[in-house]
Parts: structure tokens; C-alpha cells; sequence
């Protein structure tokens, strides 16, 4: 029993390097392969509007309410401590710093990183990425390449947009249910308004966009088996790729605010 | 010509190569015959440098593939076509794109010339009118031609076939082994099929070879293998369960 556990606990770990050692290999070949990044190009542009323009309706959504949210909460916390001039500034800061980057990249997670992982999982059980290579075509630079620069511009933009719907989705909030004038809001918003606080929220949703379609290539390509080696990887995509996503927002916050 | 030379592959504990020495002659149609799971696929992914041996050698005229990294193995590979055994058509893509995405990556030629040779090689394996189609639309035996013109669209020197007729009823197997002939004496291409299916075997190769653990046993042309007196060989040709050879 306790040799078992020994050797579970020991392939764990040893898997868990070797996964480690994996994703390194893989951004090794990206980073290689980026020089003919615009040798097909349109397959970088069709990864943008999967990616980008298809996730917007999804995270304008979420964002409306995670504003709305964010303004019922503030301003309950708020309630006899603190002036309701500043709950624009604390929405503000919130929606900006954290929530937008953070909550657009777990939204885009489950729905981009699941895909990837998906789809190059069957095309790896299928044998479509080795018949790629019968054709001299590197995978990494065909199928890795547009998915990689494709998140890690698309994801920032897209923070862009769940920034300001979020904004306004407090700011409706914020006026019809808690009694608070426009006015008073986006002045608070504006008072501790720094240019800095948007680019690290960019600077993070870019490298969340890069963990995400990383991840996601990483598990696609270690597919094995057949429909439940797709389900698998897809689950682990999504899994890993939102835990890494937390601690890179906890470590890159640790750089730039502490 | 490719030579395989002492060629070693395990898979963790499992030794699925133990030594393979084979070689293909030019302009001929090599088969390798073997259970399932013997090693035949993997064999064959080693030749295109799919897999890399723990040891040995691949010689493709004269050149090692196994030792072949970057430009090196894009220009071998360029060399070669594949027929997979489920096809592994890009799902994403039209038959059309399907067939010319080597054209397209590797040549500068204008897109009208890259459909007129799509439309050859399609009609050299009996399609026409499908080029707009995704792979889903197709039948098993046409998703075989579409791969099988794909393989032929660089006009390679050497096609590998994986199982090329398995999962096609009797008639499209048929007809995939004439159009297997058929490249080989029109195109003069040198071919490497692995396939357990010994009717198709006899009728498309020049020599066969089978491969039994891990290692290969016998090589001959159709009618040494017809007339083989090795017990494993003859097992296998007639599909006896009992035997050398264990049903497990």
C-alpha cells in the first residue's frame, strides 16, 4: 500500500515535470518559428476572429454583469463608511486591474482553450497533424503559431471591451438602483484614474492569451487514445490553463503593484 | 532505394522493433504483412521520419532520415507521399485544399495551375466533381482517393500506404489495390504498403515482407509466399487461430 502511493505520488510528479519540460520545448518552437509568421498569414487572421471577434458577444455579457455586480457590491460595502463619490473609483480600479483581464480570460478559457484543445486533439487521434508532416508542413508554425499570436493579441483587445462595457454596466447600475448620479460616478472614476493601471491590466490579458492558447496547443498535441483522450484534454486545457491564469495574475500583480 | 538497418523501437516496456533489416528496391511495390500491432504503422512512420528509433538507420538513397532535422527533413519528406489508414483528411478544409496544401505551401505556382493539377490527380484516382466538398460529405473509399491523391499531388518518388484497404468492402478494396498498381506503373513510383489484408497483399506487391515480433521473418514475392513451407508465414496466409502464431 505504501510503496503504491509512493510510486503514484512519484508518476505524478515525474509527469508533471515532464509537462512542464513540454510546454517549455513548445514556446521554444514558437518563439522559433515566429520569424515565418507571416508566411500564411490568413491562418493567424482566421485564429483572430475565432478567437477574438467570435468571443465578444460572450464577453459583453459577462462583463455587463460583472459591472453591474461590482457596483451592488461596492456600494454595499461602501454603505455608512465611505462617500459614494468613490464608488466610481473603486469600480473603476477593480473592473480595470483585476476583474476585466481575470474574468475575460477565464470566459475565453473555457471557450477558446477548450476548442484548441479539441481540435488538435482529434486531428492528433486522427493522424491529421501526422499527415501535416508527411507534407513537410511543421505543425508548430502552421497550427501553434496563429492560435499563439492570436491570443496574445486578440485577448487584450477583447480586455478593452469588457473594461468599458463593464464600466457602463456599473455605471447604469450604479444610477438606477443605487441612487447615485452619473456625475458623482465617472468623477469618481476619473479622480484616481492612472494610464498605468489600464496597460497592467492589458500586460496581463496578454499573457493570459498567451497561457491559454499555449495550454491549449500543449494538450492537443498529447492526445492520445480516441474520443475520451479528446475529452480529457480538453478538460485539462481548460483546467490548467484557468489555475495558471490565477497565479500568473497573483505573480505579475506581485511585480507591478507590490 | 531505402534500406533499413538494424532498427530498434520500444514504446516503455514494450519492444515493438527488434532489429528490422528491409530493403526496398526502386520502381517496386514493397508489402510488409503482420498481425495488427506487430509494429507495421510504426515501421512505416519511421521511414517518413515520423518516429525516431531508439537505434538504427534509414537510408533514403544514400541518406540517413533518421539523423535528417529541419530543411533537411522537409526536402526528404518532399519526396514521399502517405495514404493514411482513416484517410486523415483535413476535416477543415475543402478536398480541393485538401489535395493542393503541398502545392500551395511548397511551390509558387499560380492558384489556377495548383486546381488544374488538383483536378488531375483527382481524376487520376477516379474523382471528379468533388472538389468542392468537405471530407465528412464523402464515402470511406472516396476519402481513400482523396488521400491517396493528395499523397501523389507532389509527384513523389516513394508513397507509403497504412493499411490502404481496411474498413472498404471487398469492391472499393478492389479498386483501391488497381489504383495502387496503377501508380506504380504509371507514375513509377517505388511503394511501401503495411497491410494484414494477404488478398491485397498478393495482388499489389512485387515483394512481401512480414513482420513478426519485431522483427522481419520472411521476404518474398507472391508466389515464394504462396508456396512458403515457414510455419509462421503460412499461419498467417491462411488465417489459422492455432499455431506459432497465439490469438491473443
Amino acid at each position: 500500500m505504501g510503496m503504491r502511493l509512493v510510486s503514484y505520488i512519484g508518476s505524478k510528479a515525474i509527469g508533471f515535470l515532464a509537462d512542464i519540460g513540454g510546454v517549455a520545448i513548445l514556446l521554444k518552437e514558437i518563439l522559433f518559428n515566429l520569424p515565418r509568421l507571416f508566411k500564411n498569414f490568413h491562418l493567424t487572421t482566421e485564429q483572430m476572429v475565432f478567437i477574438g471577434v467570435n468571443s465578444l458577444p460572450l464577453i459583453i455579457f459577462v462583463s455587463i454583469f460583472t459591472g453591474a455586480v461590482s457596483s451592488v457590491q461596492a456600494a454595499y460595502q461602501f454603505h455608512n463608511y465611505v462617500p459614494m463619490r468613490y464608488l466610481g473609483t473603486a469600480v473603476g480600479k477593480a473592473v480595470v486591474i483585476e476583474l476585466g483581464p481575470v474574468l475575460t480570460a477565464l470566459v475565453v478559457s473555457g471557450r477558446v482553450g477548450a476548442a484548441i484543445a479539441a481540435e488538435l486533439g482529434t486531428m492528433k487521434v486522427t493522424e491529421q497533424i501526422d499527415a501535416l508532416e508527411t507534407l513537410a508542413i511543421d505543425p508548430i508554425h502552421y497550427l501553434v503559431v496563429p492560435r499563439f499570436i492570436a491570443g496574445i493579441t486578440m485577448l487584450p483587445i477583447l480586455v478593452l471591451f469588457s473594461d468599458l462595457v463593464a464600466i457602463l454596466g456599473a455605471l447604469v447600475v450604479a444610477v438606477v438602483f443605487v441612487d447615485v448620479s452619473a456625475h458623482t460616478f465617472l468623477s469618481g472614476l476619473k479622480m484616481f484614474f492612472h494610464l498605468s493601471d489600464l496597460f497592467a491590466g492589458l500586460f496581463k490579458a496578454l499573457i493570459f492569451g498567451g497561457i491559454i492558447t499555449t495550454i491549449g496547443c500543449y494538450q492537443g498535441f498529447k492526445t492520445t487514445g480516441g474520443a475520451e483522450g479528446v475529452g480529457t484534454s480538453t478538460t485539462r486545457a481548460v483546467v490548467i490553463s484557468s489555475v495558471l491564469i490565477l497565479v500568473a495574475d497573483y505573480v505579475i500583480a506581485s511585480f507591478l503593484f507590490g | 532505394m531505402i534500406e533499413i538497418v538494424d532498427l530498434h523501437k520500444s514504446f516503455g516496456d514494450n519492444k515493438v522493433l527488434d532489429g528490422v533489416n528491409l530493403t526496398i528496391s526502386k520502381g517496386e511495390t514493397t508489402t510488409i504483412i503482420g498481425r495488427s500491432g506487430v509494429g507495421k504503422s510504426v515501421l512505416l512512420k519511421h521511414i517518413i521520419g515520423l518516429v525516431k528509433p531508439d537505434e538504427g538507420k534509414i537510408l533514403i538513397d544514400g541518406e540517413d532520415i533518421t539523423l535528417c532535422k529541419n530543411e533537411k527533413l522537409v526536402e526528404l519528406r518532399q519526396r514521399f507521399g502517405m495514404l493514411f489508414q482513416g484517410s486523415a483528411l483535413f476535416d477543415s478544409m475543402t478536398v480541393q485544399e485538401n489535395v493542393g496544401l503541398g502545392l500551395r505551401e511548397h511551390t509558387k505556382l499560380p492558384e489556377e495551375e495548383i486546381r488544374e493539377i488538383v483536378r488531375e490527380k483527382l481524376r487520376l484516382v477516379g474523382l471528379s466533381g468533388v472538389e468542392n466538398s468537405k471530407p465528412a460529405e464523402l464515402s470511406g473509399g472516396m476519402k481513400k482517393r482523396v488521400g491517396l491523391a493528395r499523397a501523389i499531388a507532389m509527384s513523389p518518388e516513394y508513397i507509403l500506404y497504412d493499411e490502404p484497404t481496411t474498413g472498404l468492402d471487398p469492391i472499393m478494396a478492389d479498386a483501391i489495390n488497381y489504383l495502387i498498381i496503377r501508380m506504380k506503373n504509371e507514375l513509377n513510383i517505388t511503394s511501401i504498403a503495411v497491410t494484414h489484408d494477404i488478398v491485397s497483399a498478393y495482388k499489389i506487391s512485387n515483394r512481401i515482407a512480414m513482420i513478426y515480433e519485431g522483427k522481419i521473418i520472411f521476404v518474398g514475392t507472391p508466389e515464394e509466399v504462396k508456396n512458403t513451407d515457414d510455419p509462421i508465414v503460412r499461419q498467417f496466409v491462411e488465417g489459422r487461430a492455432t499455431g506459432i502464431i497465439k490469438a491473443v
